[in-house]
């Protein structure tokens, strides 16, 4: 299962990096931040049929850090949710994939997010409805740690935490930095999972590159009814690719010159990681 | 639509009325879900809170969080039902009911409480004079203002029955009945409460009792007036607008709200396009803050009574 998750994260690097390198420029570090989680949240734990996006006993997906869609569109696009050349329209006039995700425009998006703080909303609501229907669906979002600067993300937790919401796994995208700089130096979110305890949630912190303790993570969640679950995600920016590691400036990338060079470097190493079977 | 007039005054307090017409609602739709920021004892829902204890949400004192959960359980099938002071259920969430709410095609229903003067006590931190102006600049949005309890609690079961962003402004005090209890509507459909010929006054909610009168005195010194309930603040009915102008020598606008965007300019938009070159004159509060004191005086210290109507109308008419 764990190597099949590993091609997948490959996969969907790898067509993140394509579809922004044939755009010219996009939020490059906090979609690749997130590639793992997606990989083993469509990969392997959610309940979802593309065939059937509004099936209503799938699984719920909200990416509250909108600005993340480059991977969200490369992982349902994988899934066969549209076809993959789909992916090299974002953007584009009246594409059906718009920087950040729409609900109304692209199969298998469950929820419109991007204005950052409201997705965690959506997805508390959407819990909390299933809930009242006695409904076993999950429901999974991604916040960015940047994101948590948003006073209503907090206001969403406290409600998450208080309702018991365990059909729920808030994933914080903890990888230190936001569009003007590192978290720290912005608006420090201090420790995320120990503000989560605090908050009442059952919360872990894993490594967020790793497919099989992100998975090992959900398992050990759901083993904790009756209260909020949160997964804090350590991850990198740019994650994946060493280049846009390191690059200071890389929440949204205008691809020039290096950085040009550099993604299509990464885009052949891909490439060859997915003809290996995703084997780093 | 099918309008009865009242036939006797026996007022009830709109919050009654929401109470009273939640229970309706509960009862028949399951899917229907009500949602309050603290505000339970102060809507007069803590018994329907009692009876409903699972479709009923106090979700704190969080309103931006609330619309956006409101939002994500219209996701899933739920038909909410949102109330708070008219500023925190409108400016103080503008993005959450425009992103979450309208964009994502959501279904809300909105009461915002205590708009205009009849915020009170309260004062000009939690008085609201741009709702209407807000909610009309949302798209798609439906936006309401009832005139009387019978009308307020039938918008509030009927949109129960639809798909939208509509919100709904009203005092939780008694406003004069206007309407039989038999009484039926139509979103988008104004209603000629009366005919005339020399003025006409498009009114809502608390203003439209001061419209009935002012005409009663007006007519008394010989000026025909007509009197017309605009619930629907939007979609304006545009025909009826363009139809009771025709031959007036003066078009009045009365509403507890800022003359900038509300009633006022939407009539003022249709008159403007129609070429129609008759004066108006907007009764609505000027470009100013609220602020605190009973009712009564702060609906003559906005200009919102009676007596205002009839100085604008002699201005013109002399």
């Amino acid at each position: 299962m764990s190597e099949d998750l590993k091609l997948f994260s490959a996969q969907i690097r790898l067509e993140t990096c394509k579809m922004l390198a044939h755009r010219g420029f996009g939020h490059l570090g906090g979609a690749l931040s997130i590639v793992e989680t997606l990989s083993v949240l469509f990969g392997s734990k959610m309940n979802v049929d593309p065939k059937h996006p509004d099936w209503s006993d799938r699984d719920y997906f909200v990416l509250s850090k909108g600005h993340a869609g480059p991977s969200y569109y490369s992982t349902l696009a994988l899934k066969g949710y549209f076809p993959k050349d789909v992916l090299y329209t974002l953007n584009e006039n009246g594409t059906i994939l718009p920087s950040h995700p729409d609900r109304l425009k692209t199969p298998g998006v469950d929820t419109t997010t991007g204005s950052l703080g409201q997705g965690i909303s959506l997805a508390v609501g959407i819990a909390k409805a299933l809930k009242l229907d006695g409904k076993s669906n999950k429901v999974y979002t991604i916040v960015g740690d940047g994101e948590c600067n948003e006073g209503q993300v907090w206001e969403a937790f406290q409600f998450a935490a208080h309702q018991k919401l365990d059909n729920l796994i808030v994933f914080i995208d903890e990888n230190r930095k936001q569009l003007d700089g590192l978290t720290v130096d912005v608006n420090n979110p201090f420790d995320l999972r120990a503000k989560m305890e605090a908050f009442g949630f059952y919360a872990l912190r894993v490594d967020g590159s790793s497919e099989q303790a992100i998975s090992d993570a959900i398992d050990d969640c759901f083993d904790h009814p009756n209260q909020a679950l949160c997964i804090v995600l350590d991850t990198v920016k740019g994650q994946g690719v060493e280049y846009f590691e390191k690059l200071a400036d890389n929440h949204h990338i205008r691809f020039a010159s290096d950085s040009k060079a550099e993604l299509e470097k990464a885009i052949v190493e891909l490439e060859k990681r997915v003809s290996l079977g995703g084997v780093r | 639509m099918a309008v009865v007039m009242a036939k006797e005054q026996k007022p009830i307090e709109m919050r009654a009325v929401y109470q009273q017409a939640l229970v309706e609602i509960l009862r028949e739709h399951p899917q229907v879900v009500v949602m309050d920021a603290d505000l339970v004892g102060a809507s007069g829902t803590a018994k329907v809170f009692k009876e409903f204890p699972d479709r009923c949400i106090n979700m704190g004192i969080s309103e931006a969080n609330m619309i956006g959960a409101a939002a994500g359980m219209s996701l899933v099938g739920k038909v909410p039902i949102i109330h708070t002071f008219a500023p925190f259920a409108t400016r103080r969430v503008y993005d959450q009911l425009y992103l979450s709410g309208a964009y994502q095609k959501a279904n809300l229903r909105i009461y915002g409480s205590d708009p205009g003067f009849t915020s009170g006590h309260n004062g000009g931190t939690h008085t609201s004079v741009e709702d209407l102006a807000l909610m009309r600049a949302m798209p798609t949005a439906t936006v309401l203002a009832p005139a009387d309890a019978t009308q307020f609690a039938w918008l509030l079961k009927e949109t129960s029955k639809m798909h939208g962003i509509f919100y709904m402004r009203a005092s939780r005090k008694g406003l004069k009945d206007i309407y039989d209890p038999a009484s039926t509507f139509e979103i988008g459909k104004g209603i000629v409460l009366s005919e005339g010929s020399d003025v006409v006054i498009f009114a809502i909610g608390e203003m439209i009792e001061q419209a009935l009168l002012a005409k009663e005195e007006l007519e008394n010194s010989g000026v025909s007036v007509a009197v017309v309930d605009m619930f629907t603040v939007k979609p304006i009915d545009r025909d009826l607008i363009e139809r009771m102008i025709i031959g007036k020598k003066l078009v009045v606008t009365a509403e507890n709200h800022s003359k900038i965007g509300g009633l006022g300019s939407a009539v003022a938009e249709i008159m403007a396009e129609s070429g129609c070159g008759v004066p108006l004159r907007r009764i609505a509060i000027q470009d100013r803050f609220g602020e605190v004191g009973l009712p009564d005086y702060l609906q003559k210290t906005y200009g919102l009574t009676k007596d205002d109507i009839i100085q604008a109308v002699k201005e013109v008419i002399k």
